[in-house]
């Protein structure tokens, strides 16, 4: 008769589950070892090279998702010196050659992130994890941004930042990691406040509704900022969740509330629905303190605009880049876009396509993939031709100094695209601000954090 | 000589642990083989099995779990940021935070029973969930989520002098808990809570919440006091569940606040019911099977699919991969609701059913010569 038959003595089951804790904390040795044979994270040995693409395809933001989607593989191609080249012609100084990155044929994989910074870190994790990301991208929305960044700190891998306009990207939440070609709110405020005072006097009373995230908070600090300058009150600044659809429990306080300009500190699907909603409420016939009621969208793009359709003529805003310039960078990434798609791109669109070759030519230069010195290489890096002139990726905090353009949406458009007007190229002196206001730290490029 | 576990629940404690330990290595020919998934496949495993010991116990189906799961996580993250970037002082902190939460919540919640207990439960957990999304933004920094950063104050490292270079990250005595060690510590928690849950199971006061589950008026009538059984059970599934967040924080340091939300709380309890209710391991391949489901599937893209069917000829090609990709990407949510829907229709008692089916059906089939000691082991 065996011990089995009748269940197992406390001291059998000791020594077994002690033998198993041995067992299991020499495990994970086996397992780890292969790691130490690459000197930093994801290292490329053989003849591809692996982009990860993090993008909000479904949830708020994912129309510009799909819209970056769309722009990466075709940054991918050209540099893999497939389709017609796009910006590679035009990039100066470039050390790209169109044949992959350093020799290597660029491929990628992607993540739906769904607008949540959860997920996309998850996914960021992912890639990098189980594909062997060299570098993750995309993303549009600061929240993930944000997520992602410091993740990507974490285990060493380099982050180029989609479309983000939250302060703390490149400010108190900078990382040494992460660089983001996007402007910021700050320099929207900058930008916007002076056409704002021209159009509409020195003495408004400004309602904000804002998105309750990071990027939302600290626009409405900046554009508060840059508009009490002018002289604006403000009268109150509510904050609304992220992926709100109905506007109107936030809407009917503002005709009560003595303010006679509304700025929406939203982006996305949820810009689209606030500001189509604010315009039903027939916010754009009314008169507030004897002037006409304004509505401000302080970040805008052609996809939004495109969304509110009527709403959006002779509103407001900034954008990072639009389709219509008419410099050789602008033309040209507007044909290739445009050829493959049927299209024109979205500003979201040309910040991915740029980000992608922007690290793709710090790689080339840097000569290696090692990350320090790829950061290194774009760190106070200054270039041109990429569609908003001369540009400088500053070392202080990783964001790219270039210039910025005040928009309004288009009261006569000929074409389903043609939505929005370029009021104003503001130059990049202007929008230029000292780095140390928004505090932060970038942390050290060195000892390579290892990722698993 | 004292009998400790019986041989059956020995050899279900010793199978399950195997297949956790060796999980790296089966699941690697499936595309989930890499240290973030595993970590996810232990964690929300910790936390099936938490939710298990009260609906599959006493019948209590919460839906408002995924509130402690939050607070936990939230715990252990402030845990991280003011005492010290051990995860054990941040672990017994979040277990703590989110079984005082469960206890509260379950004092009011427990006072109903049944669907008034599910609103209930449903309507503090979204309320938490709105607190933390956009009324505590100081304490949980809202959508944006909470993170580490260079400039916490962490008292406990601060007085003995540690620094640290580059991104703060939770370490276990010194040594990190990233990629593997991250799943191996996670895991080893897995094994624990599988194993004290076991051990509820087959406890008299397991017996107490089987009972409450059955008919609890009757219990009431044989000079029972039910409430602090079923008070105990969702005080310990709320720990778990705090547990569970707190390894979440620990293996990833960002407590956003939607992990909190009302889809969040709905999906342990499909999890739960896909494996099967009451089963030990049931809730556990449930929740690896969502998670399987949530980040493979979703990961899936044209390409991928193209690659996949290329197989057939042209024109058929193209076709099933359009077909195919309604089911995966951000369509990922159809294939789980398909597959949800057939588990509920045919095999009521979720997955662990449909095992226990195929073990019927081979013992029956199998000679008389088959040993009666032949039981099913844990699917994978």
């Amino acid at each position: 008769m065996t011990i089995l038959k009748r269940g197992l003595s406390r001291r059998r089951v000791l020594q077994t589950g002690m033998a198993g804790i041995i067992g299991s904390g020499v495990a994970p040795l086996v397992f780890t070892k292969g790691a130490w044979a690459q000197e930093f994270c994801n290292n490329p040995t053989g003849d591809t090279v692996v982009f990860g693409l993090n993008l909000p395809l479904t949830g708020t933001y994912a129309e510009e998702g799909a819209d970056e989607q769309k722009a990466y593989e075709l940054a991918i191609a050209h540099l893999n010196g497939e389709g017609d080249g796009g910006l590679l012609n035009v990039l100066q100084p470039s050390a790209l050659k169109g044949n992959g990155i350093l020799g290597k044929k660029v491929t990628y994989v992607s993540s739906d992130s769904q607008t949540k910074s959860d997920v996309a870190r998850a996914g960021a994790t992912r890639m990098i994890e189980r594909d062997g990301a060299i570098m993750i991208t995309g993303g549009s929305s600061s929240g993930e941004a944000i997520a992602v960044q410091g993740l990507c700190q974490e285990m060493g891998v380099i982050f180029m930042a989609g479309l983000t306009h939250s302060n703390d990207t490149t400010g108190k939440d900078k990382r040494r990691y992460g660089f983001r070609h996007f402007f910021n709110a700050y320099q929207s405020g900058i930008g916007l406040a002076p056409v704002l005072g021209q159009s509409y006097g020195n003495d408004r009373q400004a309602y904000h509704l804002t998105a309750d995230y990071t990027w939302g908070w600290t626009q409405e600090e900046s554009i508060k900022a840059a508009t009490e300058a002018l002289g604006w009150k403000t009268t109150a600044a509510v904050r609304t969740p992220l992926g709100a659809t109905d506007y109107s429990q936030y809407l009917t306080p503002i005709l009560n509330s003595g303010a006679d300009v509304l700025i929406l500190n939203h982006y996305g699907l949820d810009m689209v629905n606030s500001l189509t909603q604010a315009v039903q409420f027939g916010m754009r016939d009314r008169q507030a303190n004897g002037k006409d009621f304004q509505i401000v969208t302080p970040l805008i793009s052609e996809l939004m605009a495109k969304g509110a359709g009527e709403s959006v003529k002779g509103i407001f805003g900034t954008s990072n880049w639009h389709w219509n310039l008419q410099d050789p960078g602008s033309i040209a990434f507007t044909k290739s876009f445009g050829a493959a798609y049927g299209s024109p791109p979205s500003q979201a669109a040309h910040t991915a396509y740029v980000q992608a070759l922007l690290y793709a030519d710090a790689v080339e230069r840097a000569g290696t993939f090692y990350p320090p010195e790829v950061i290194k290489a774009l760190e106070g890096h200054e270039f041109d031709g990429m569609g908003n002139g001369k540009t400088l990726y500053r070392a202080e905090d990783h964001q790219c100094i270039k210039s910025v353009l005040v928009v309004q949406g288009n009261e006569s458009p000929t074409s389903e695209f043609d939505v929005l007007n370029v009021v104003q190229e503001i130059d990049r002196d202007t929008v230029a601000y000292d780095p140390a206001i928004f505090g932060g730290d970038l942390g050290p490029a060195e000892p390579v954090p290892m990722c698993a | 000589m004292t009998t400790f576990m019986s041989r059956n629940d020995l050899f279900l404690f010793l199978g399950f642990t195997i297949v956790v330990l060796a999980m790296p290595i089966w699941l690697a020919p499936f595309g989930a083989g890499y240290p973030d998934l595993l970590q996810r496949f232990m964690i929300f495993g910790i936390f099936a099995v938490g939710f298990n010991i009260l609906f599959g116990l006493t019948g209590y189906l919460s839906f408002g779990h995924a509130a402690f799961f939050g607070v936990g996580s939230y715990a252990a993250v402030w845990s991280f940021k003011l005492l010290t970037l051990d995860a054990i002082p941040a672990m017994i902190f979040a277990v703590l935070i989110s079984g005082l939460f469960a206890l509260i919540i379950g004092f009011l919640c427990l006072r109903r029973s049944g669907i008034y207990f599910s609103i209930l439960t449903l309507a503090f957990a979204q309320m938490s969930y709105n607190l933390a999304y956009s009324v505590l933004t100081p304490i949980t920094n809202g959508e944006t989520g909470l993170q580490l950063t260079l400039a916490d104050p962490r008292v406990l490292d601060a007085a003995v002098g540690q620094t640290f270079v580059g991104q703060p990250v939770p370490t276990l005595l010194g040594q990190q808990l990233g990629g593997y060690a991250g799943f191996y510590f996670c895991a080893g928690f897995l094994i624990l809570a599988f194993f004290i849950a076991q051990r509820i199971a087959g406890s008299p006061f397991g017996m107490m919440l089987k009972a409450i589950k059955s008919n609890q008026t009757r219990m009431q009538f044989t000079g029972f006091n039910t409430r602090p059984y079923a008070l105990s059970a969702f005080v310990i599934s709320g720990m778990y569940a705090g547990l569970a967040g707190a390894l979440l924080a620990v293996t990833d340091p960002l407590a956003g606040a939607e992990r909190m939300q009302w889809t969040a709380s709905g999906e342990v309890v499909l999890m739960t019911i896909l494996g099967g209710v009451g089963t030990l391991v049931g809730p556990v391949i449930g929740a690896w099977i969502i998670k399987y489901f949530e980040n493979i599937l979703s990961a899936l893209n044209d390409n991928i699919l193209a690659r996949f069917w290329s197989f057939l000829p042209e024109g058929v090609a193209d076709v099933v991969v359009k077909i195919t990709s309604k089911f995966v990407g951000d369509g990922w949510h159809l294939t789980l609701g398909l597959a949800f829907v057939i588990v509920v229709i045919f095999l009521p008692g979720g997955i662990m059913e449909g095992v226990r089916r195929i073990a019927a059906a081979f013992r029956r089939s199998g000679s008389s010569s088959a040993k009666p000691s032949a039981r099913t082991q844990p699917a994978e």
